[in-house]
């Protein structure tokens, strides 16, 4: 017990240097450029009319004290990360005076849910086929699968999403291509409305399954593929133990240790290609939130949604790395 | 190294597929020194020309010829991805090189901050720097940004080729003959270290070109240099697949997906090949 206490401390150590180096780089982007947001705020609204100095004034100030720009270069950097710690970004600009925190709890059951599912839907298939695939190396069929993933894997998620979009939106249009649930249904535990949450989620979380499957895929029919040569499997086929528990039980169960550790790894770049999914869907999740931010000019929301984004990631990196030891008994002291 | 790419390119189905696709696009990218138009041009053909015998990949809304605008965007996305590869392998190759070489503490805390970056998502920062710069993006400070994000991954996968070859004899001998640290970085070790930097680089173009082409393609770049996203950026402004200008969009998808397998693909067999253990099934030491 001592020893996974000693582990935990060292993964949490982790998770408090990535939230640090993470919101400081947001905040190196934000502050250390020559742009000012608010000149920006400013010339974005007054150039669709003509508005008075004095409001313009108004404006500015209203604004500076909004972003937390008042004071000297130390005062702005805590009331940064106050911000992040407490969670209140202070109201969105697009969605005055909604705060930002209330646009970005509801976005994210959304990209949560659909980030879950498709990682989980991935992680599962890959590894299963990978396994397989190292497994019977004869095997026709899943020589075929793997060369299918493999094509697939390389393409980033925007145009695989977009393919999908086409191919289910104009060729043969049988699924719904847009929004998280069909407008005007009720919000319940309902049948209706469960079902097109559930049809509305096809095509996003198979354009994430999709790209992500050939990775784990080829991680795991590598591993296998080392791990079936290996004296102790060659010894419990010699025994006469069954191919199919030798698999799951000798084999797989070794190799999913490494894969676990590349999920954690990974979970940065799969949330990226969420967000650009969820963008293609119009999936009412933290990407499609964010870019309408970017394009309506709103910076607190663009500043609170990059924060979360950043927290939330490792929340699950460190989630999936306290579950490990459950996986590994090896790591005792690492 | 010559050898290396003569005996791959004579025995790995895979590098071989892969080197034809990525040099047919290079190829391809090769055109634009000899396009007819120059690529800011507007309206020089007929727009919404279906491809023909005149104009092969038919013409945009905009009225350019959708073959050589995609050859000046092609050239563009490979540079991009290219310079971003080559900037982040600076980084990578002396991070990975020195950790791996060091070891012990300089190592973990090296890796710790390493780790950092591959776990935080990029594409939230890298639009957040958009929005602070807005017109003022441009194609090299976007290179830039993204090399200096983008490194992690492969100086994890450099240092763990450092770190064996920091435990094998011949470094020890270089060690005891008083040869200097950056003497045998840089005359030993870096030899061995390079067929995993030419893997790494394949693999990080695939992931700058995917990055710039998702923030393009959502208008988040410098939208005035062609380049793949930033062609189907403006197919999707003027809705080129509701009015029924199919080819504005699915050749430069085409073409960027047909460079994202080549490029996969000689990144892969690379791989393979400078990893041990698959040469040793190779040479048959392993029974499959």
């Amino acid at each position: 017990m001592q020893a996974y206490a000693i582990y935990a401390l060292k993964r949490l150590a982790q998770f408090v240097l990535v939230v640090f180096i993470g919101i400081n780089l947001a905040y190196l982007i934000s502050h250390a450029t020559p742009i000012d947001p608010v000149e920006q705020t400013v010339s974005a609204a007054t150039s669709f009319g003509n508005a008075s100095p004095e409001a313009i004034l108004m404006m500015r100030a209203s604004l500076r004290e909004l972003y937390g720009l008042e004071g000297g270069a130390v005062s702005q950097y805590a009331a940064f990360w106050r911000r992040v710690l407490v969670g209140d970004f202070g109201p969105s600009l697009s969605a005055f005076p909604t705060p930002v925190s209330t646009l970005i709890g509801r976005a994210l059951p959304w990209t949560v849910g659909l980030l879950s599912v498709s990682t989980c839907l991935a992680f599962a298939l890959g590894n299963l086929l990978g396994g397989l695939a190292g497994y019977f190396r004869e095997s026709r069929i899943l020589k075929l699968a793997g060369i299918a993933a493999m094509a697939v894997h390389p393409i980033p998620y925007y145009i695989v999403a977009f393919v999908l979009l086409i191919v289910f939106g104009y060729l043969w249009p049988v699924l719904p291509i847009s929004g998280g649930y069909r407008i005007n249904t009720p919000w319940g535990w309902n049948a209706e409305f469960v079902l097109s949450v559930v049809t509305h989620a096809i095509l996003p979380v198979a354009s994430l399954v999709l790209v992500g499957v050939g990775g784990w895929f080829m991680g795991m029919r590598s591993l296998v593929s080392n791990i079936v040569s290996e004296d102790y499997v060659v010894y419990a086929e010699l025994a006469g133990v069954s191919r199919g528990r030798i698999l799951g039980a000798y084999v797989m169960r070794n190799a999913l240790a490494p894969q676990v550790t590349g999920l954690a790894m990974s979970l940065g770049s799969i949330f990226n290609g969420a967000i650009i999914t969820e963008q293609v869907f119009g999936y009412p999740g933290i990407g499609t939130l964010l870019i309408q931010a970017v394009h309506a000019g709103d910076y607190s929301l663009v500043i609170g949604i990059a924060s979360v984004s950043i927290v939330a990631v490792s929340v699950a990196v460190l989630i999936i790395d306290l579950l490990y030891p459950l996986l590994d008994p090896r790591v005792k002291v690492a | 190294m010559f050898t290396v790419l003569r005996d791959l390119l004579r025995y790995r189905t895979e590098f071989r597929f892969g080197a034809i696709l990525t040099g047919f696009i290079a190829a391809f990218a090769a055109l634009s020194l000899v396009s007819p138009y120059p690529p800011h041009d507007q309206f020089v053909v007929p727009p919404d020309l279906p491809p023909s015998w005149s104009y092969w990949f038919g013409t945009t809304s905009r009225g350019q010829d959708v073959f050589w605008q995609l050859t000046f965007a092609i050239r563009n996305t490979m540079l991009f991805g290219l310079s971003v590869a080559v900037l982040s392998r600076l980084v990578s190759v002396a991070i990975g090189m020195w950790s791996g070489y060091k070891g012990g503490i300089v190592d973990r805390l090296l890796m710790s901050v390493n780790d950092t970056f591959i776990v935080i998502p990029l594409f939230p920062l890298l639009v957040l720097f958009y929005f602070v710069l807005r017109d003022r993006m441009s194609w090299p400070l976007l290179a830039l940004a993204m090399a200096s994000l983008g490194w992690a991954y492969d100086a994890r996968l450099i240092r763990a080729v450092a770190l064996s070859l920091s435990s094998r004899e011949f470094t020890q001998q270089c060690v005891f003959s008083g040869m200097r640290t950056r003497e045998i970085v840089f005359q030993e070790h870096l030899p061995y270290v390079l067929p995993i930097v030419f893997y790494t680089t394949m693999n990080n173009m695939n992931w700058s070109i995917g990055l710039e082409v998702t923030l393009s393609v959502l208008g988040f770049t410098d939208i005035d240099t062609p380049t793949v996203g930033v062609m189907i950026y403006w197919a999707n402004q003027h809705t080129a697949l509701v009015a029924g200008v199919w080819w504005w969009v699915f050749f430069p998808v085409l073409f960027v997906m047909i460079l994202f397998i080549g490029l996969f693909l000689l990144a892969i067999s690379t791989n393979e090949y400078i990893d041990p253990r698959s040469r040793l099934a190779r040479m048959g030491g392993v029974s499959g």
